[in-house]
Order: structure tokens, then C-alpha cells, then sequence
């Protein structure tokens, strides 16, 4: 057994790559679920075109990397009015419907052979991050404290992770704080009593749509400069719902629900894969395979988030009654 | 960070299974390529596979033996060009994308497997219909868009089997369950491990498989969903619930299973029988006669007995139901058990015209939403138009675009539908804004 190593891939799996593209994505959809009530399933559709726009802009096209992220931001915008006009006046089930659709529908553009020229088909795209890494200010090395360390590259996609997971936590703070968030709280509430009060709802849940889906695209950059590539299978609907299993978990229409949810699902998930591989190969367990690892995780996954929802639906530090559980 | 990158690996879920078969370090005394060929899990028997040297010296010519199976040894180690002899392949069966060549590089003491995917010619690599033994390339327009259009019966009824229990279900207990894909692929599963694992016939399995089905459907409904409607559980809480679940017995299904994609014992390489313009195996048409035979018993009994009226009641207005004397909780149950036994049928039968995999109900899950949806949230003979409007528009749509790109042509109408008529074909107007 090989404690050492289990706690230095977990201790690091706290701040990675994954947990952080995983928090922007949350963060968003705490923005859409937990504050305005949108039931949007589409979330890894945001992450996606943002991941693509700027890999087909930089590898495709060839124009530089700050263009690339301009036209990424851009897409998102262009996606969320696209998703937004025709379903933000439907009901919850609807809009998880047709969101799910549609973020199925960019997956499937994007890895078909027909638009393979310009998307690469089931390979993605690779090759766009010079630009980014140019900037890098850290020499190469390690960095880290002690045992934990992230070589140069890492750290410099880590530390502008975690600086946009700051700013969107610090902008989801202020907005909260301010009339506009109040609007979407009491929309998630009674959207009738809202309406009623003369504000145009529509027009607030679009602005919502659109702001969570720009810190979901965060998501996606750092996803797409951490592995430096972006595969359209990365981008399925199962991230939407790990997404949704994080806010639930961290706590919805709490600022730092995600981020704390996030921290413990990549913890526990990691933790647990790492100490099940060891006990397989010291032969403790012997009724599973190191291939089933890790289906016995997000079996854990799925049954995770049923027990929260029937046992603990408001999560660590939710409130229950700021959840949206009903639909209207 | 390694092993951080292996777990993220291990995220992208059964894909990963699927794709890193056999590819992993070959034994010691193997130098050179190899490969399987298969269409829709069959394999291919008889294809020619030429191997060159990277400069166009001819290395050794193979042939694809009962299994599929081609294997060439190289003395050198080094790049090797390996071309796919087209027409040596079924006249059904083409390479996906076209490119019938491939340049994998051998290394020293090790087998590079070369994958060559083959899709049906017509149909498009995903067609739970009929994998078409057609040769369509020199048939006219009309003839394949028969051909389609009966392909798109099947698929639409197969797709209405699953829809109208999830349509019920919703309409009863307002429970969008996203875990019905999973009905599904249960009922296939439990078909193949009486089939495949204890030997039975696949008939005797399938008839266990629907029993099974639908006591698996019963028992979800008394100790699980039931439950938490006594609880009052919220109808958006229900619904991220059933995601939970079907995550849960999705990867329960792929612990178990494995990730291969494995086809039944029985009616696999039939021959095509030709009708009119329209040819398919055998199978097909008792499967339609199957599926149709069902979803008439099922209308009939929704309209004529006293259970299915209750049903149509208490999928209208609950409390008015429950008001009038209805057993509104054994009406549900009841529809769950139906239900449960009708998605493993579609199962069965979605197994039969593709393979069997962990993940086919999560596959067709959205096509059901859309069909239901499209019908009319909630209504049974709704969610049994919007399904086979789904499946023709899935096949016929091929005669325009590219196979692969059908689905995306379904879903793009579900929205587009759902932007004019948001009720769907049949269901009554109300606000659903």
C-alpha cells in the first residue's frame, strides 16, 4: 500500500485542472440553477463551443490566441441567445429537455466527418496553447510545497484557473448583493410575482443564461490549455450532470458552493479510485478489476447525488428553502 | 499529475473501454499489424487487406478469416502502409469516412492493431432499424427512400414502445425520468444473460427479459419513486433524482457488463427477403409485427379497460381522479410495471437490430424525449405519433444529409417544434410558459 502517493494525488487532485474547470462550469450553472432557477442541461455545450472557438481559431483559421478567446466568448453569447430564445419562456422540464438537446446536438457537429476540416472530428483539436504558454512567467520546474508540486505549465494554467474562479465568485458576490440579483432570486421564487411587478423576466433569465454560460466557457479554456487539446466526447452531457452533482453537493445559490463542492467531489473521487486501485493490486479486493474502477466510481457518483437530493437536498452550506425543487 | 490525468481518463466514461480493447502490448513473439473487422458486431468474413512497405513494396496479401480476425508479421520493424481492399467487403458495408488506407508504425516485438470502422451502406453506422442489405448505389431515389421509410417505422416504433411508458409515467407522477433509457437497456441485458450466459433460446430470454422488466419497474416504483412521492419530494428534485439514478445503473450496467458491444446467439446474418422495393432480413418484419401487435394491445387497453381509463384519469387531473374513487397509487404502479415491461421489450428488440451495449438506452434516450415531446408531453397516443415522426424523420433525413448527422436533425426539429406549438401534436393547450 502506498499511502504517500495516495495523499499526494489527492491533496493535489484539491486544486487541479479538472477540479478547476469543473468549478467554473458549477459556478455557472449555480448562477443558472441555484439563483435563477433555470434547469439548463446544456452546460457542457457552453464549455464546448467556448474549448472550440478558440481552438479552430487559432488551428484552422491561424489567427493569434487573444482573437481565439474573443470569438470563444463570442460563440457563448451567440449559443446562449440561440438556446435562450425559444426556451426561456417554457416550463422547468421543457428547458432541461431542449438544453440537453442541444448541448447533444453541438457534440455531434463537432466530432462528425462532414465538418471534420474545421473541427477534427472524434480527434478534436490540438496545437493552439503556444500562445498561451509564451506568456507563462514561471521558468521551468517544479512548483509547489513539499511533496506537491505542478511543473511550469500547470501551475500557470492553475493559477489563471484559480484567478478566474476568484473573479466569478467575487462577480456572483456583488451581483447577488445588488437589485439585479434580488430580481433573479425572486424570479426563481414566483416568476408570476415578478412579472406582476412589472419587470420583463424573460429578459432577466436571458441575462442570467448568458452570464453563467461566460464563466462556464472559463471552464472550457482551462480545460482546452490544460490538456492542451479539446476531443468533442469531452464536452458530453455527463459533465453537465458532474456539474450539477458539485453544486448540489457544495450547496446551491451559495457563492461559494461550487467551489467548496467541487474541492471534496475531485477529493472523494480521486482519493477513492486511488485507494481501490491499491487494495485491487495488494489483492485485498479481489471481486473487482482495475478496469472496473472506474464504473464503481460514478456508480458512487450517481448514488451520491440521489442520497443528497432524498436526505440532503440544500448540500453542505444551502439553505433549504433558497432551492429550487419544484417546478411552476 | 499522472495518475490525476488516468482519473480524468477514467471519466470519459465507457468510451474509454471501448475504444482500448486489445490494442494494449501484444505478446513478445508478434511483430506486424493486425485487426478485426466488423459490421454492426458481426464479423466480416473474406475482406482482402494488402500490407506494403512505406515506399509501395508489396509485403504480404491477407484475407479476413470467420472471425474477422487479420493478422500480417513483419521482419522490420518501421512504417507500413495497409489498404482495405473495397470490394472485397459485403456489398453492405463500407469504411467509415471513405479512407480505406491506414500507416501504422510497427515497433520492434510488438502488434500494431489498424482499425477499420464499417458502417452499412444505407443506414448510417447507428440504425437501430434494419442493417439493409441493399445495394443501394445504383438504386433510384424513390427506392431508397421506401427503404428508409421502413427503416424509420422500425426505429420509430422501437422508440414508441420506450416513449409511451416514460409518456405515461410523466403524465401520472410529473416525473421527467431520465432514468428510462435504462428500462432499456435492462431489458436487453437481462435478455443477454439468459441468452448468452445460461444458453437459452433468445425467444425464452426475451419473454424472461419482459417479465423481469417489469417487475424491475414495479419494485423502483414501490420502494423508490412511491417513497418519495409520499415524501412530497419536489417535481425538479424527482428529475436531477432520476439523473442520479440513471447514472447509478448506467455504470452498474458497465461494472457488470463491460463496455463491449455484444450481439445475441440467434437471428444475427440473415438473409434479406425482398418486398416491393423494400429489403430486409426476416427479422425485421416480425419485429414490426411485434411491435405493432404490442403498442395496439397496450391503446386497447388504455381505452376499453377499467385500469387503462383510470390511467388516461389520473394521467389528466390526479386529484380529480383520486376524488372520484381512483386508486391513484396502484394506477401508478400498475402503469410503471407496464411500463417497465414495454422499455425491456424495446430493449430486446433494439438489441436485436444493433448489438447489445451498456450504454444503448442512454443513446436513445433523447430521441424518445423528442418523440414524447413532440406528441405532447404526458399523453399516450401523442407520445406514439411524435415517436414515429422522429424515427422516419431520422432515416429519411439520411437521403439528404450525412448518416451521422441524423440525430441532430431530430433534435434541431424538437426545438423547432417546441418554439410553434410547445403542447406538441396532441397535447391540449395550457400555459406551459
Amino acid at each position: 500500500m502506498d499511502w504517500f502517493n495516495i495523499m499526494v494525488t489527492t491533496v493535489e487532485a484539491a486544486v487541479g485542472v479538472e477540479t478547476v474547470f469543473y468549478m467554473l462550469a458549477a459556478i455557472g450553472i449555480n448562477l443558472h440553477f441555484g439563483y435563477t432557477g433555470l434547469l439548463n442541461f446544456g452546460q457542457a455545450a457552453f464549455l464546448g463551443v467556448a474549448a472550440y472557438g478558440l481552438a479552430v481559431t487559432v488551428v484552422t483559421i491561424g489567427l493569434p490566441f487573444w482573437v481565439g478567446i474573443g470569438i470563444g466568448l463570442a460563440s457563448v453569447i451567440l449559443l446562449a441567445l440561440l438556446l435562450g430564445i425559444p426556451t426561456l419562456r417554457l416550463r422547468a422540464d421543457y428547458l432541461a429537455i431542449v438544453t440537453i438537446a442541444a448541448a447533444e446536438i453541438v457534440r455531434l457537429i463537432f466530432r462528425s466527418v462532414t465538418f471534420k476540416d474545421y473541427f477534427g472530428g472524434s480527434d478534436g483539436r490540438y496545437g493552439f496553447s503556444e500562445g498561451f504558454f509564451a506568456m507563462n512567467p514561471f521558468s521551468k520546474g517544479e512548483y509547489g510545497i513539499g511533496p506537491f508540486t505542478f511543473n511550469e505549465r500547470v501551475t500557470w494554467v492553475l493559477l489563471i484557473g484559480w484567478i478566474l474562479v476568484g473573479l466569478s465568485c467575487l462577480v456572483i458576490y456583488m451581483l447577488m448583493k445588488s437589485p439585479w440579483g434580488r430580481v433573479l432570486k425572486a424570479i426563481r421564487e414566483d416568476e408570476e410575482a415578478v412579472r406582476a411587478l412589472g419587470k420583463n423576466v424573460f429578459s432577466y433569465k436571458m441575462q442570467s443564461l448568458i452570464l453563467g454560460g461566460l464563466i462556464g466557457s472559463f471552464g472550457g479554456y482551462i480545460y482546452a490549455l490544460g490538456y492542451a487539446s479539446v476531443q468533442p466526447d469531452a464536452f458530453s452531457t455527463e459533465l453537465t450532470f458532474y456539474a450539477y452533482t458539485i453544486v448540489i453537493l457544495g450547496g446551491a445559490a451559495r457563492v461559494f458552493g461550487p467551489v467548496v463542492g467541487s474541492m471534496i467531489f475531485w477529493v472523494l473521487l480521486v482519493f477513492i479510485g486511488n485507494l481501490l486501485n491499491e487494495l485491487i493490486e495488494a489483492q485485498y479486493i479481489t471481486w473487482m478489476s482495475v478496469n472496473q474502477i472506474g464504473a464503481f466510481r460514478f456508480m458512487l457518483v450517481g448514488l451520491g447525488l440521489v442520497l443528497l437530493l432524498v436526505f440532503r437536498p440544500q448540500g453542505i452550506f444551502g439553505d433549504k428553502r433558497e432551492i429550487a425543487l419544484d417546478a411552476r | 499529475m499522472r495518475r490525476a490525468v488516468i482519473a480524468f481518463t477514467a471519466f470519459l466514461g465507457g468510451l474509454i473501454f471501448l475504444l482500448a480493447s486489445p490494442a494494449s502490448a501484444g505478446p513478445a513473439d508478434c511483430q506486424g499489424v493486425k485487426g478485426t473487422l466488423k459490421l454492426q458486431g458481426q464479423p466480416v468474413n473474406g475482406a482482402k487487406i494488402v500490407v506494403t512497405t512505406e515506399d509501395g513494396k508489396p509485403v504480404k496479401e491477407v484475407a479476413s478469416n470467420a472471425q474477422g480476425t487479420w493478422d500480417v508479421q513483419v521482419d522490420k520493424p518501421g512504417k507500413y502502409k495497409v489498404t482495405l481492399d473495397v470490394s472485397s467487403l459485403p456489398q453492405t458495408a463500407e469504411v467509415r469516412g471513405g479512407n480505406n488506407v491506414r500507416t501504422p508504425t510497427v515497433y520492434k516485438d510488438n502488434c500494431s492493431t489498424v482499425l477499420f470502422a464499417l458502417v452499412p451502406k444505407a443506414g448510417g453506422e447507428q440504425t437501430p432499424g434494419a442493417p439493409a442489405p441493399t445495394d443501394t448505389s445504383d438504386s433510384s431515389f424513390w427506392t431508397r427512400a421506401a427503404q428508409l421509410t421502413f427503416e424509420g417505422f422500425n426505429l420509430g416504433l422501437i422508440i414508441a414502445l420506450a416513449a409511451m411508458g416514460l409518456s405515461l409515467i410523466f403524465g401520472t407522477t410529473k416525473l421527467t425520468n431520465f432514468a428510462h433509457g435504462e428500462l432499456v437497456t435492462f431489458g436487453a441485458l437481462i435478455a443477454y444473460l439468459f441468452n448468452v450466459g445460461f444458453g437459452l433460446g433468445v425467444i425464452p430470454s426475451a419473454i424472461i427479459a419482459v417479465l423481469v422488466g417489469g417487475a424491475f419497474g414495479y419494485l423502483q416504483d414501490r420502494f423508490f419513486w412511491g417513497q418519495l412521492r409520499r415524501r412530497g419530494t419536489g417535481v425538479i428534485a424527482m428529475m436531477i433524482i432520476s439523473i442520479g439514478v440513471a447514472m447509478f445503473l448506467r455504470f452498474l450496467f458497465l461494472f457488470l457488463h463491460g463496455g463491449d458491444s455484444e450481439p445475441y446467439t440467434e437471428f444475427n446474418a440473415q438473409a434479406g427477403i425482398t418486398v416491393g422495393p423494400i429489403t430486409a432480413a426476416p427479422k425485421n418484419f416480425i419485429m414490426m409485427a411485434i411491435e405493432l401487435a404490442v403498442l395496439v394491445i397496450v391503446g386497447i387497453a388504455l381505452l376499453k379497460t377499467r385500469t387503462g381509463k383510470a390511467a388516461r384519469a389520473v394521467a389528466d387531473n390526479p386529484a380529480l381522479a383520486a376524488s372520484s374513487g381512483i386508486n391513484v397509487d396502484r394506477v401508478i404502479r400498475v402503469i410503471w410495471t407496464a411500463g417497465g415491461a414495454i422499455a425491456a421489450l424495446a430493449g430486446i428488440l433494439l438489441g436485436l437490430s444493433q448489438t447489445v451495449k451498456f450504454t444503448m438506452g442512454q443513446d436513445i434516450l433523447l430521441l424518445i424525449f423528442a418523440g414524447v415531446t413532440l406528441g405532447g408531453l404526458g399523453t399516450a397516443f401523442g407520445a406514439l405519433v411524435g415517436s414515429l415522426i422522429v424515427g422516419l424523420f431520422i432515416q429519411l433525413s439520411t437521403l439528404w444529409i450525412s448518416p451521422e448527422l441524423k440525430s441532430v436533425g431530430a433534435l434541431a426539429v424538437l426545438i423547432i417544434v417546441l418554439l410553434f406549438r410547445p403542447q406538441g401534436i396532441l397535447g391540449r393547450r395550457e400555459r406551459i410558459g
